[in-house]
């Protein structure tokens, strides 16, 4: 049992190989967002490219000696690993330096340090110890309470740093609760009261709206009473929503089509809410009633974010959200993020030749929009390569979250994929415009020494645990 | 643990949808949608920087001082050039055509995606025609600037000067952008980040034709400029001219300070130069030319030049003695034309005995060479080399030796050296004496003070024992006052009682047979010293320093002249005309010959031979 010893042999190498396309992918859009005619040497390290070289050997060299460590290391030490990243969260209040407003850097020389990044992989280590204690239970009012401090302490300390983005990302950790056994409605009405407040403030309502109609139908389908009796009510009425339409578009009816999804998606709701009390389905009433206040949660978000809020207001809740203070006007970001990706077409401008980018009209070239640089210069075809390889680095860490003996390493892999996933939907979300402008990079894109090296520490903590499962079952 | 295992499900899926939400939304993005790809090839949102104008700069009396003035810069976006008529806009412009290519040709290897200015500062005049023709040229676009105009002609040295930023300043500010002005000197500098206000930006819809058809976005992007802050400035602008005039064809010095409140009344680097010079296009070849002056019009002597300050230092010694008790008022020296020990001799003009009045309004040397060695080895120092330090240390307090701290940048600090000075260059490591150190008693040797310095000297002495740190903005729009820094009182170490004493023998200057009583100003209690600069081989600096009236002084102040030989022949003369200009508004009838001498004397032979 040679393999079980030689840890290069069980780490797993597809994942590795992965984080390495993406980081080299991340520097090659750096240096074309940062590109200028007049440094053009790629090692020039007063540019940003040069530096994020840099720190990209010194994150391969992070990486080396957080495989050569042994694995009981990290669980031993999750403790004092997460006091100290408080410490430093604390003293970075007093002694920090202000950096676009947030208080978060320490900055020695030249040399910036950002405590919250690390805050990140210390606080999965210490919920991952906890929770896989022996005497843990979830249920447990204490242990519930204890893992509510675990992730609110380093949360509120990044929010008192003006932070907001990074305090934002502890909500993940949802998910890895939900996989240890918190109950699944807990993780429904959170992930639907979010998201529907979220996308109501960005996208068409229309578009959202026809989401829910179609998820509701699918979850019709698959409730399995009385399937075919509720098949041919709703062809009945698709078929009358359809003559309603084809009528609307011949008349040539200015209403709005959002108008008309709505009287529809209520009217079908309440067909089909009429038919469930009568038939004493319960379950189907919970879900329509479920179904219908979102749809007026969703209208009604609007109507009060935009005709009972002052403008002052607005502007308090988009900074509650995190949303940027613009210093265009609203929208202008995102709207010239839009246009960097959308004038990239199917298969882009190609290397180097993108305009949007040259012309600093998108804010934050290489950090928080280098996602910009992405859709413009290789188009269609980059932009959704690059988003299926996080989809298979996620699903890889995901499965490999799920092989782990030890319930700590399978814990901590969860916490792996819940804030990477986090980071992946807010930022290119963000670009794309389906989610509110929220400062956080994209792993191992956006410039910056800490973020690469807080996401290469987090990620290869994990793959070192993970080389270490058929040693012991701790 | 089975059941929860199947969650995973649950969270795999989740990661799925959100992936094909975002690829499906890139579809619609970048391919199916068309509005995003014409926003970008037609670029037609043009960024058009907001230049706010700078602050104005008035006088102490609300007389404006520095104004701004229109001008015009043409830039070129070279990726948005297209064919045009070179010769006729060459004819506009007033510029070679091979100038014109030269510059496009730089503006093509900064960038072809950026603006860059090809001519600077088009007159108003020039701008009015070429409006009218910008649509000829695509890809070319005229930006508005302010630049600086100077109606009274006066205190370039004061208010400084204007010029492109340098790369330095665009490094550590990232407020500033290629081609944009900043303060390189004087008030400009110092008050750079309030004068320059705040930059707007606004951005304008263009069509292909380089038309502007409105505002982006309802103007809703746009960020409104903010004007710069308008700074009164303490200089009194009548005394300032006159100053200057008086100075005029001579090398020197004036400082004026209020001593009330340590307000410079005026400040005069002679010879200096017009400030309008440094405007405009010729700016680059005047500055050239003022710079390679021999007589260094640009160097700021008030501020930077170091002299000794000769025999206006006696009063600083006399007030040391008074203080450590080792003479009195009564103390009795005598001179028998100069002091004598052993072989060592200091040369003086008398041959009598003087008390401290007199020993001040006839500049007695051997009286000072009695006073200083008495401080030095005063017997409870315990040696001369801590009753040095004592000394040292009450001069500092006087405001020499150090950086006063102006609102002036590039002050120089002067020189008081330090006993490891004397212990280096001169003892040795021999025991410590008065004698070799003795010229510090007449203000020669290694001491350097800047004319600055000695007007806050000049100030000190008129409260009585402190000053304020001198400045020269007074009020700054929208701001009440200009901060605590300015409103903290410096004590000398020296006890008040002290003073009247010496101000006794420094009102005696100006009575015969005192050595400034030429310039005494009838009905006005003047308080000053004369003083001659040692410069050999060269002719002696004439210097004067005091302040009138000697009840409620109004005005301190210190009069360089460089090769003006005694004190009593130009500085103080020059002195005693802005202190009565000042006071009385006027020169009276019976001094005219004497100003009008003083303004038509040429001193800029360091030989004396004219």
């Amino acid at each position: 049992m040679a393999s079980r010893k030689n840890i290069w042999l069980n780490i797993d190498w597809v994942s590795v190989l992965l984080y390495t396309i993406l980081v080299f992918l991340g520097w090659v859009n750096i240096y074309a967002a940062v590109f200028n005619e007049e440094y053009n040497s790629i090692f020039d390290i007063s540019q940003r490219y040069g530096k994020q070289l840099i720190w990209i050997g010194a994150a391969f060299i992070i990486a080396f000696f957080i495989l050569i460590t042994e694995s009981r290391f990290y669980q031993f030490f999750a403790y004092p690993i997460y006091g100290f990243i408080i410490f430093l969260l604390v003293t970075v209040l007093f002694l920090g330096t202000e950096v676009n407003g947030a208080k978060s850097w320490f900055i020695i020389g030249n040399v910036g340090f950002q405590p919250s990044e690390f805050a990140k992989f210390a606080t999965g280590l210490a919920l991952a110890k906890y929770m896989s204690s022996h005497n843990f239970k979830l249920q447990n009012f204490r242990s519930f309470g204890i893992i509510a401090a675990i992730l609110l302490i380093p949360s509120l300390l990044i929010f008192l740093q003006n932070d907001t983005g990074s305090a934002l990302v502890y909500v993940v950790f949802i998910l890895v609760l939900y996989r240890e056994g918190l109950s699944g409605i807990v993780l429904f009405f959170g992930v639907l009261a979010v998201t529907l407040f979220v996308l109501a403030l960005v996208v068409d309502n229309a578009l959202l709206i026809a989401i829910m109609i179609t998820s509701a139908l699918v979850i019709f389908y698959f409730i399995r009473h009385k399937r075919k009796f509720f098949l041919k009510v709703l062809l009945i009425v698709l078929s009358v929503c359809g003559a309603v339409l084809l009528v609307n578009l011949l008349l040539s009816n200015k209403s709005r089509i959002e108008d008309i999804l709505i009287v529809l998606s209520l009217l079908l709701a309440i067909t089909f809410l009429i038919f469930s009390i009568r038939l004493r389905l319960y379950s189907y009433v919970l879900l329509l009633l479920v179904f219908i206040s979102s749809v007026i949660f969703t209208l009604s978000v609007d109507y009060v974010f935009e005709n009972m809020l002052g403008d002052y207001q607005q502007d308090r809740i988009n900074n509650l959200l995190g949303i940027k203070s613009d210093p265009h006007g609203a929208g202008w970001n995102v709207n010239q993020s839009k246009i960097a990706i959308g004038s990239g077409g199917f298969n882009g401008k190609g290397f180097l030749n993108g305009t949007q980018t040259k012309f600093d009209f998108v804010p934050e070239q290489s950090t928080d929009f280098i996602f910009c640089t992405v859709g413009e210069e290789w188009g269609f075809l980059g932009a959704s390569f690059i988003v299926i390889l996080f989809l298979a680095l996620l699903l890889r860490l995901l499965w490999l979250a799920e092989r782990q003996r030890s319930a700590f390493a399978r814990i901590y892999g969860y916490s792996v994929t819940s804030i990477l996933f986090f980071h992946f939907v807010v930022n290119i979300g963000m670009t794309i415009g389906l989610v509110p402008v929220i400062g956080i990079p994209l792993p191992f894109f956006s410039y910056g020494g800490s973020s690469l090296w807080s996401f290469t520490i987090l990620l290869f903590i994990f793959f070192r645990l993970d080389a270490n499962r058929l040693q012991q079952n701790l | 643990m089975d059941l929860l295992a199947r969650r995973r499900y649950v969270i795999g899926g989740f990661i799925l949808i959100v992936g094909v939400i975002f690829i499906v939304k890139l579809f619609n993005l970048q391919v199916l949608s068309t509005t995003y790809k014409q926003y970008a090839t037609n670029n037609v949102v043009r960024k058009i920087v907001q230049y706010p104008s700078r602050g104005l700069i008035y006088d102490r009396n609300g007389e404006l001082l520095v104004i701004n003035k229109a001008a015009y810069d043409l830039l070129i976006t070279p990726r948005e050039v297209s064919v045009f008529d070179t010769t006729t806009l060459c004819n506009i412009l007033k510029i070679k055509k091979t100038e014109l290519e030269e510059k496009i040709r730089d503006a093509k290897e900064y960038s072809n995606y950026k603006p860059y200015i090809i001519v600077k500062q088009i007159s108003p005049e020039t701008y009015a025609f070429l409006q009218e023709q910008m649509y000829k040229y695509p890809g070319f676009y005229i930006q508005p600037r302010t630049l600086r105009e100077y109606p009274r002609k006066i205190a370039s040295h004061v208010l400084g000067y204007v010029g492109e930023v340098d790369d330095q300043a665009l490094q550590n500010d990232k407020y500033y952008q290629v081609g944009d002005y900043t303060g390189i000197s004087g008030i400009e500098r110092a008050y750079e980040n309030l004068l320059r206000g705040e930059k707007g930006v606004k951005y304008f819809l263009v069509d292909v034709h380089n038309r502007v058809k409105g505002s982006y976005n309802n103007g809703r992007s746009d960020v409104l400029s903010h004007l710069g802050k308008d700074i009164t400035s303490t200089l009194d602008a009548d005394l300032q001219e006159y100053a200057e005039q008086l100075l005029k064809n001579k090398k020197g010095s004036v400082v004026a300070i209020e001593p009330s409140t340590g307000e410079v009344l005026a400040l005069v680097s002679a010879p200096n130069f017009d400030p309008n010079l440094l405007v405009g296009r010729e700016r680059s070849s005047n500055y050239f030319k003022l710079s390679a002056d021999t007589l260094q019009p640009m160097f700021n002597r008030a501020l930077m030049a170091r002299y000794p300050p000769g025999s206006t230092f006696k009063m600083v010694n006399a007030l040391i003695a008074l203080n450590e008790r080792v003479i009195s008022p009564y103390t009795q020296f005598t001179c028998a034309h100069g002091y004598h020990v052993g072989s060592f001799t200091q040369r003086c003009h008398h041959n009598q005995a003087f008390r401290l009045t007199g020993s001040i309004a006839q500049s007695c040397n051997a009286y000072y060479c009695y006073v200083f060695r008495y401080i030095l080895e005063k017997p409870l120092f315990e040696g001369v080399r801590n009753g040095y330090d004592v000394w040292r240390e009450k001069v500092l307090s006087f405001g020499f030796g150090k950086k006063l701290g102006t609102d002036l940048a590039n002050e120089a600090a002067g020189f008081v050296p330090t006993s490891e000075y004397y212990e280096k260059n001169v003892f040795k490591g021999s025991r410590w004496r008065a004698l070799p150190i003795i010229s510090l008693a007449i203000g020669q040797g290694e001491l350097g003070i800047t004319p600055l310095q000695m007007a806050n000297y000049a100030s000190i002495l008129a409260n009585r024992g402190y000053y304020y740190t001198p400045h020269v903005v007074k009020n700054i729009e929208g701001q009440n006052g200009i901060g605590p820094r300015f409103l903290e009182k410096h004590t000398t170490l020296i006890d008040d009682e002290h003073f009247e004493k010496v101000l006794d023998g420094m009102e005696r200057v100006m009575e015969p047979p005192g050595t400034g009583w030429h310039s005494k100003i009838p009905g006005i209690r003047m308080c000053g010293k004369t003083g001659s600069v040692q410069n050999p081989p060269y002719i002696a600096h004439s210097v004067f320093m005091g302040f009138a009236p000697r009840e409620n002084p109004q005005i301190a102040i210190s009069v360089y002249i460089e090769n003006g030989e005694e004190g009593s022949y130009y500085a103080a003369p020059i002195a005693s005309l802005l202190v009565e200009k000042y006071i009385n508004g006027s020169i009276s009838q019976r001094r005219k010959v004497l100003e009008k001498r003083m303004m038509e004397a040429e001193l800029l032979n360091p030989f004396g031979l004219n």
